[in-house]
């Protein structure tokens, strides 16, 4: 029997960057607030420090920071005719556990979406006629646009230190920046990144074919800044080591470095790490969630904590799973299309390519994501998709550096695997590499989604999550419409030799792809399209709402952190201005 | 440890011999079950070699993985070998390691095969992994040229890799394939990982490589070094700042 704990105004459950914004926006307007995180604390200043932080065997093979698949997995299936099995160890993506979740983790690609990005079904109905879209296709407007959102984009850039260059301020094109971009509030609060030789060559490149390419945006701080909290970032130090850990210089955004410090102290925030969540307690006559319960994984005692307003803030994969397993919404069928928790789920349809150059001395070692290049030419609906045969597009990033050498050591095709030539040809190209990757959307298909899986148990007895998902004939059109583009670029590099790695055509669960999943507990306008209304808020149950890229329809062809950063902070404006006031819907269904 | 693990092999078991009776025994009994490579060991790379007994490994295991890292990574005018490097040293302690017993990983069944898409399927912990694709691949060995791995000249070594490398050879009862490629990842990342685990000696690759290591803090360099070659004349482990 759960002990039932006193009432608070609000629970997070989960910890990671939403659940960490929340909570301090919710503190600050004087709410109690508990955060339940089911993994353990982390704290910069014992963990991400120099010389301990950068072991690449611990953070980067043996993924370190991630989910304990041993406690909560998914189980996998490319199609629904096959049975899904369990996801044994994190491979494709990695989902991230502790205080900080998978924002700990994160590249640092920091972007918005396009304007036309959030009415994307409606522009390629104008475009391209009423029976444009394939049957399906089951894309989605967002109910939220891109001038709603800004000022939390550009909030959410200012709590990270988001370094970058503007491409268009408040609708004047700068030439330097996005000029493809939606028009920005403000300028980025720390400069770009200073570019590696990579990206210098590649921008040329780009520029002589009539692209229009732009320092890579980054979620870091590029100069000593201070946030909207309070809290004194430090600067990026070009380490090479970001893409699976924290960050020493406290310049890559992250709960722990950016907004812990000033969260911690607060006397009404409570943090309970090891607090597992198992169960939404549902109220299906009140539409409410009265409290959730948890498994305190330090005793083995199970609690009951009711709260006001219930924030689910864990991957994309909890949140879907947390509703399916709590009985709040219909799961989707996708025989019948009825039903929508699940629905929608959408990857990130990347396809990376790499150039060697006999005479460069490109210091692979020396780098962060953001000293790259980008262009966004054939991103969304920034190019003419007639008669192309697909929707969508990605965009074209290209630098050097920035890997450890487990790791990153690209040898040219055809080089032997072991043995005295492999390492001869490793130490010739060690210096010579340039890498190029293709950001690719994924556009909601019927057949691609999550449920329950009938065979599989995570180690609270609770079925898995099953993730149903292969590549479809539309994205793999656009990927391969985006490598003509790649391969131009690397033709105009005029390189020694050059390796394109285009999708295989299944999706597999190995190697590491990208962390991008979305959808499973979509936005919309009404109950019958979506999961929440457009503040996050949970149609079944009016004092829930769902952070995070599960709240997204699809997957356009960006990162997706600057969007869930900037729609925690637009559904949390929403509550303190509205909700607490008058609790109950804030959408008319 | 730090001053004796700057001596050359033999000068450190004469000294372990005049440190006492339980130095001397330790020392004697490693030299007895030490594999033989056969290749010439290197100075530098080979200062800690074996300094202690493995924490998992059987001599069998122990003498196969040699023989294999001695293939991949094979002493030349790059490198010493991958024993010499430290290898098989890393090899132990990972089996030995958290990792190796399987944390972090879903091992609940039902286990079925399933379809390459869904990746690892197998019961197995790494260790187990090796344990049980080390006899497999003895007994293939044996079948094939009439010995254990470990016992074939460096030819026919690289012969054995390159057949479980491409799937053409038929283990009993085990994925060739599967078993050379996680072979290949543990011996490079032994081979390229910080010290710290065992391998890479002496920052052996990281010298071959040009990689600089610790502290890795590069926001003043990088003007500097726009397509110039950023090369140190020491590169920093974690242990030289501890």
């Amino acid at each position: 029997m759960a002990t039932k704990l006193k009432e608070v105004d609000a629970v997070m459950i989960g910890m990671g960057m939403t659940g960490a914004m929340m909570a301090k926006e919710f503190t600050m307007a004087g709410l109690r607030v508990v955060g339940l995180e089911r993994g353990p604390d982390r704290r910069p200043h014992e963990e991400s420090i120099l010389p301990r932080i950068r072991d690449e065997l611990r953070y980067v093979q043996r993924i370190e920071l991630m989910q304990d698949n041993s406690v909560d997995t998914i189980a996998f299936r490319n199609s629904s005719g096959q049975t899904a099995l369990p996801i044994r160890r994190w491979s494709a993506f990695l989902p991230g556990e502790g205080v900080g979740g998978t924002l700990n983790h994160w590249g640092g690609m920091h972007w918005r979406y396009l304007p036309t990005d959030f009415r994307i079904r409606s522009v390629i109905r104008e475009r391209y006629g009423a029976s444009a879209i394939p049957p399906d296709m089951t894309i989605e407007d967002w109910p939220v646009t891109y001038d709603e959102l800004e000022p939390y984009y550009d909030r959410f850039d200012k709590m990270c230190g988001a370094a970058g260059k503007a491409g268009n301020l408040k609708g004047r094109k700068i030439d330097g920046g996005n000029v493809f971009e939606g028009p920005r509030s403000d300028e980025y609060p720390t400069p770009p990144l200073k570019s590696s030789a990579g990206a210098v060559l590649m921008a040329e490149a780009s520029r002589s074919l009539g692209f229009h390419p732009f320092p890579s945006p980054f979620g870091a701080s590029s100069t000593p800044y201070t946030n909207i909290y309070g809290v004194q970032l430090g600067r990026c130090e070009y380490c090479g080591f970001c893409g699976r850990n924290t960050c020493e210089a406290n310049a890559k955004a992250s709960a722990p470095s950016h907004i812990m410090p000033v969260l911690r102290g607060d006397p009404r925030f409570e943090l309970r790490t090891h607090a597992f969540v198992s169960k939404l307690i549902y109220d299906r006559q009140a539409k409410k969630v009265t409290g959730v319960l948890y498994t305190d994984m330090k005793t083995g005692e199970e609690y009951e904590q009711p709260a006001n307003i219930v924030v689910l803030s864990a991957y994309v994969f909890g949140n879907t799973h947390m509703l399916l397993t709590s009985g709040i919404g219909q799961p989707y069928d996708p025989r019948t299309g009825r039903g929508l928790v699940g629905k929608n789920y959408c990857y990130q349809f990347e396809a990376p390519a790499t150039a060697f150059f006999e005479n460069r001395n490109l210091n692979p070692f020396i780098g962060a994501p953001g000293d790259r290049m980008v262009i966004d030419d054939f991103n969304g609906e920034n190019f003419d998709h007639s008669g192309l045969g697909f929707f969508g597009g990605g965009y074209i990033v290209g630098g050097s550096g920035a890997a450890p050498p487990i790791g990153g050591r690209d040898v040219p095709p055809g080089t032997p695997a072991w043995g005295s030539q492999w390492k001869k040809e490793t130490v010739r190209w060690y210096y010579r590499a340039i890498e190029f990757n293709t950001q690719g959307s994924v556009y909601a298909n019927r057949a691609n989604y999550l449920d329950i899986d009938p065979t599989y148990k995570d180690s609270l007895g609770r079925p898995l999550l099953r993730l149903t998902y292969n590549g479809t004939d539309n994205d793999h059109a656009m990927s391969r419409y985006l490598l003509t583009k790649v391969d131009a670029i690397i033709k105009a590099m005029n390189p020694t030799t050059y390796e394109m790695r285009p999708r295989p055509r299944n999706f597999t669960i190995v190697p590491y792809q990208s962390t991008h999943n979305t959808g499973g507990t979509m936005m919309g306008t009404s109950p019958g399209n979506s999961v929440i209304n457009r503040y996050l808020q949970a149609w079944d149950a009016s004092n829930l709402f769902i952070m995070g890229a599960s709240t997204f329809p699809q997957q356009p062809g960006y990162n997706p952190t600057g969007t869930v950063g900037a729609l925690a902070y637009w559904a949390a404006d929403k509550i303190l201005k509205d909700y607490v006031k008058r609790p109950g819907p804030l959408v008319q269904a | 440890m730090a001053e004796v693990s700057k001596l050359p092999r033999r000068d450190f078991l004469k000294a372990a011999g005049t440190a006492g009776a339980t130095g001397a025994a330790m020392a004697t009994g490693l030299a007895g079950c030490s594999p033989t490579t056969g290749t010439p060991t290197s100075t530098e790379a080979n200062a800690s070699a074996a300094i202690q007994p493995p924490l998992v490994l059987t001599p069998e295991e122990e003498a196969f993985f040699s023989a294999s890292v001695d293939t991949i990574i094979p002493a030349d005018e790059l490198s010493p070998s991958g024993t010499d490097c430290g290898c098989v040293t890393f090899i132990d302690r990972q089996l030995a390691s958290a990792w190796g017993g399987g944390a972090k990983t879903y091992r609940a069944g039902p286990f079925v095969k399933g379809t390459p898409e869904q990746g690892y399927q197998l019961p197995l912990t790494p260790h187990q992994f090796f344990v049980a694709g080390i006899q497999a691949a003895n007994e293939w060995s044996r079948k094939t040229y009439g010995k254990p791995y470990d016992a074939l000249g460096p030819a026919q070594r690289a012969e054995a890799l390159t057949a479980w490398e491409a799937g053409k050879a038929e283990f009993s009862s085990f994925d060739s394939r599967l078993f050379f490629q996680r072979l290949l990842q543990i011996t490079m990342e032994g081979f390229f990982a910080d010290p710290i685990h065992g391998g890479n000696r002496n920052k052996v690759s990281w010298r071959m490589l040009g990689f600089p290591g610790l502290p890795a803090t590069y926001a003043d360099k990088v003007d500097q070094y726009r397509d110039k070659p950023y090369v140190v004349d020491e590169p920093q482990s974690i242990a030289d700042f501890s």
